[in-house]
């Protein structure tokens, strides 16, 4: 077995921890599910006896350091797997990657498959952040169930051989624009999972305070029904829009880095900073929706949840030019081989 | 002026309440406002963030057809293709300048009135920012209760002194920059002994947003400088020549429209030697080096090398390599003996083997004899092919291993002389005829590096002195790009700043005691940020903290 194999064993074991984590995670979002059905039928039969309510919380809170670490109905056991499995993950992918570099012999970002191990290291470790002092299951979900997809695509279908790569690719500019644009990526994907919560939130928040019945969305009244009590355990809408916005913040200005340092490479490598290459357009129209969004949040009437949408059409474009524009369409940016 | 409210990413801690940015607000058109009024309300409305919005968006989606149809600017033979295969929508395509999108009437209007908008939102708010940073910070408030952050004590120090206090910790310096003060503070005597201190930081955010916004002018300002001021050439050096930096000598040469030519730096050129070197595995490429010996006006001659990602700079300007490719040297006589044609002709690579193709073309031959025409491949590693028809030729390998010139030949008119100028590696076969052999088939010529090969019906004879290399260099001057970098960065050094140099006010109220507190001194403080801040708390504590040191405890929980 050579290095190389050895890093896509690495992978193959992150990817296999990360479903574990994956799982964990499920389970946990799960059992606060069920408890928050719970508690919201309680409640409600409660509700003719207040005096009862304040009992309940006893051993749960016992049981955690303190309530705003551990909302009632979280999973210590599934949290404390999901939380070491997704360590375990990120360590073995790190491992993963630093082998593949020495198997090239070259900074480990020459082509899809290694992209795709970065982005998702870059994710999952951003994701590990954000949550350090609380989990929030739905997050995780999101975001580890993306990491596993991916890393699963990238040995299937993007894999290729550990070689060095074609001189056009051989510059210390692929460290820089390279890694930062895949980091970017990274931190759009936490974003993004971050901003699904927050909208999910903000309709709940709105229609438990309208009635929920009374809504005739359909959408609307699901969300505000009892199949998504679970949301009463994430952070508030607010908590959630600013925590997007700080992510985003990162991620728009990694991504404008990369937008300049990709004009520099450019300048070296083919004799132009700009030449509407479909990568370059594709960064370019990520980076005007991006923003976009942070135009919107200080608009009257489209703060909040109708700028997230536009986090939306952001993250899906950046995801576009790394898949479409990469595969589908020929440009300049093509020969990173898959 | 005086109804001014910034926009942006704003950093104004009221809510943006703008007139004409409020969906419930009156329209501000009513009857005969005339049509200064009009430019008026179209003005508001363009440099309305709304119509900001709508404009990015709008840029957004009209870069997209660039990436779906061929661009003219970047592939010309795609568009040709296109059109040809689509002849019925080709067209219609075309005139709505799907081909042509980034320099599209409609892609520059989005991306222009976007940079007008831009520049009627940014003036007026640079002028409000620069009376902020003029003038004093917001008198506290008379009541704390409802700010996010909130502090208190006592202290056994007079008011004064404690403002005095909490004005040197406010301005205290950043632990990098000590000099630069940390907070802009204003001290007021409020009367009856109670002193206030009102507190300010992040002007910067602000100040970054601008100056994103301002380079980014800046930089659209020095892309079209550059535009109008540049040029480019391309050609072809074969190993062992050279080439002078002037308009004539260049395959293709485009300019901006402001370019002089005699602005020109006559440089030379010469190709010595081309490495390269392949993948044996994968036959993909691994590293391509040019030796040239540059002699710039009045200098001595240098070596020097030009990669790919490392350009050479010659004459003001930079040399790209862009290609290269090999150039069998060939000496070919006529019927009469006579050296027709001698040197090396550049065969353009087909593949990632460098299949290459090329023409050689005899127009001076003596005695009347027919003008003729090679036409063929150079295969630089070769591989015998068995076929029905007897070996065949095909390219194993992209370095010069073991090449072969396998060559058509064609004799009649070259039609050099009809006035109409000819691409040099295709051959104009109008006028002329393939030389056959007595079975009708076409005479196929294999030559192999110092190999002397007869020409079929008597056209004289051909020989193949051995491969010599070609680079295709590109060549390019834009005295634009210090500014296009410098903008770019202030760019970003702005939009780093505005997006994450925090934004805080904190008051701090001293006043005298009463009844329990009677004979100490009664401080109350009151943190506010721009947007949730977990660092403004921890703040304020320290303010807090510092200014009742010496003994003095602060108690956030309120006084006891």
């Amino acid at each position: 077995m050579n290095t190389g194999d050895l890093s896509t064993l690495m992978v193959w074991a992150a990817a296999t921890a990360f479903t574990v984590a994956l799982i964990a995670y499920s389970v946990d979002l799960a059992h606060i599910a069920e408890r928050s059905q719970k508690t919201a039928q309680k409640s409600s039969q409660k509700a003719m006896q207040p005096a009862l309510v304040t009992a309940g919380g006893g051993p749960v809170s016992a049981a955690a350091g303190s309530a705003d670490q551990r909302a009632p109905g979280r999973s210590v056991r599934a949290e404390g797997i999901a939380r070491s499995t997704h360590f375990v993950g990120i360590a073995l992918l790190f491992a993963g990657i630093v082998l593949r570099g020495f198997a090239a012999g070259r900074w480990p970002t020459g082509n899809m498959y290694e992209f795709t191990l970065v982005g998702v290291l870059v994710a999952t470790t951003v994701l590990a952040i954000v949550q350090r002092r609380r989990i929030i299951a739905f997050l995780s979900v999101v975001v580890i169930g993306m990491a596993v997809v991916a890393l699963v695509v990238a040995l299937n279908f993007l894999y290729i051989k550990a070689e060095a790569v074609q001189p056009a690719l051989q510059s210390y500019w692929i460290v820089i624009h390279v890694g930062v644009a895949i980091s970017a990526t990274g931190v759009f994907t936490v974003a993004f999972g971050t901003s699904v919560l927050q909208v999910l939130k903000s309709y709940r928040e709105e229609g438990v305070l309208a009635g929920a019945s009374a809504n005739p969305n359909a959408f609307k009244r699901s969300v505000s029904g009892r199949s998504f009590s679970w949301l009463d355990q994430v952070p508030g809408g607010r908590e959630l829009e600013a925590m997007s916005f700080r992510l985003n913040s990162v991620g728009f200005v990694l991504w404008t880095f990369t937008l300049i340092a990709g004009a520099v490479w450019a300048e070296h490598a083919w004799g132009r900073y700009w030449g509407w290459d479909p990568k370059e357009v594709g960064t370019f129209v990520a980076w005007v929706v991006y923003a976009a969004y942070l135009h919107a949040r200080t608009t009257r009437g489209w703060s909040g949840r109708r700028a997230s949408y536009f986090v939306f059409v952001g993250y899906f474009v950046v995801l576009m030019n790394f898949t479409v524009i990469n595969i589908v369409v020929p440009g300049k940016h093509s020969y990173s081989g898959l | 002026m005086s109804q001014y409210r910034p926009e942006g990413i704003s950093d104004v801690f009221t809510e943006p309440t703008e007139a004409h940015e409020s969906p419930e607000a009156p329209k501000p058109v009513v009857q005969g406002i005339g049509l200064s009024g009009w430019l008026r309300w179209a003005w508001r409305q363009l440099t309305s963030m709304r119509v900001a919005l709508l404009l990015l968006m709008l840029l957004a989606v009209a870069a997209v057809p660039g990436t779906v149809w061929p661009q003219r600017a970047q592939h010309p033979e795609r568009v040709a293709t296109y059109l040809t295969d689509h002849p019925t929508l080709g067209p219609v395509l075309d005139r709505i300048g799907a081909f042509n999108v980034y320099s599209s009437v409609w892609f520059s209007a989005i991306y222009l009135l976007l940079f007008v908008s831009l520049v009627g939102c940014i003036l007026p708010r640079t002028k409000v920012h620069l009376a902020g940073v003029r003038g004093r910070p917001p008198r506290a408030p008379r009541r704390f209760g409802r700010f996010p952050a909130q502090g208190s004590g006592t202290a056994d120090v007079a008011p004064q002194e404690l403002a005095q206090r909490a004005t040197g910790v406010l301005r205290r310096g950043w632990k990098l920059l000590p000099f630069v003060p940390t907070y802009r503070v204003d001290a007021r005597d409020e009367g009856d002994g109670t002193w206030a201190v009102a507190g300010e930081r992040g002007y910067l955010r602000e100040t970054g947003n601008l100056l994103f916004h301002l380079a980014l002018v800046g930089l659209l300002i020095s892309v079209a400088t550059g535009q109008v001021l540049h040029y480019r050439g391309q050609m072809i050096v074969v190993q062992g020549r050279g080439f002078a930096n002037s308009e004539g000598s260049y395959d293709t040469f485009e300019r901006g429209t402001a370019f002089a030519p005699n602005s020109l730096v006559p440089f030379t050129l010469k190709l010595d030697d081309f490495e390269s070197q392949f993948d044996p595995d994968t036959l993909a490429s691994r590293s391509f080096t040019a030796h040239v010996t540059v002699t710039e006006p009045g200098g001595e001659p240098e070596q020097k090398t030009i990669r790919v990602n490392r350009p050479l700079d010659a004459g003001g300007a930079k040399v790209y390599l862009q290609g290269n490719g090999y150039a069998p040297d060939l000496t070919i006589k006529d019927a009469s003996g006579t050296v027709v044609s001698d040197g090396a002709t550049p065969f353009l690579p087909q593949d990632q083997v460098y299949t290459s193709k090329g023409v050689v073309k005899v127009p001076d031959v003596t005695g009347g004899q027919e003008q003729f025409g090679l036409i063929g491949f150079l295969l630089p590693t070769k591989k015998t092919v068995q076929t029905p028809n007897g070996p065949a030729y095909v390219s194993q390998f992209p370095a010069p291993n073991d090449p072969i010139l396998v060559l058509n030949v064609w004799k009649g008119n070259l039609g050099l002389d009809t006035g109409v100028p000819q691409n040099v590696y295709q051959l104009d076969e109008a006028r002329m005829a393939q030389v056959k052999d007595a079975k009708g088939d076409p005479v196929v010529l294999v030559v192999k590096p110092g190999e002397t090969v007869q020409l079929p019906d008597g056209l004289g004879s051909i020989t193949f002195n051995g491969l010599k290399r070609f680079v295709a260099l590109d060549l390019r001057h834009d005295p634009a790009l210090p500014y296009i970098l410098v903008f770019a960065l202030l760019a970003f050094a702005g939009l780093a700043t505005s997006l994450f140099a925090p934004r805080r006010r904190v008051w701090l109220r001293f006043a005298v005691g009463h009844d329990e507190h009677a004979g100490r001194t009664v401080v109350t403080a009151a943190g506010l940020a721009r947007g949730d801040d977990v660092g403004l708390q921890p703040e304020l504590d320290r303010v807090l903290a510092a200014t009742l040191a010496a003994g003095e405890t602060p108690d956030r929980e309120g006084t006891p």
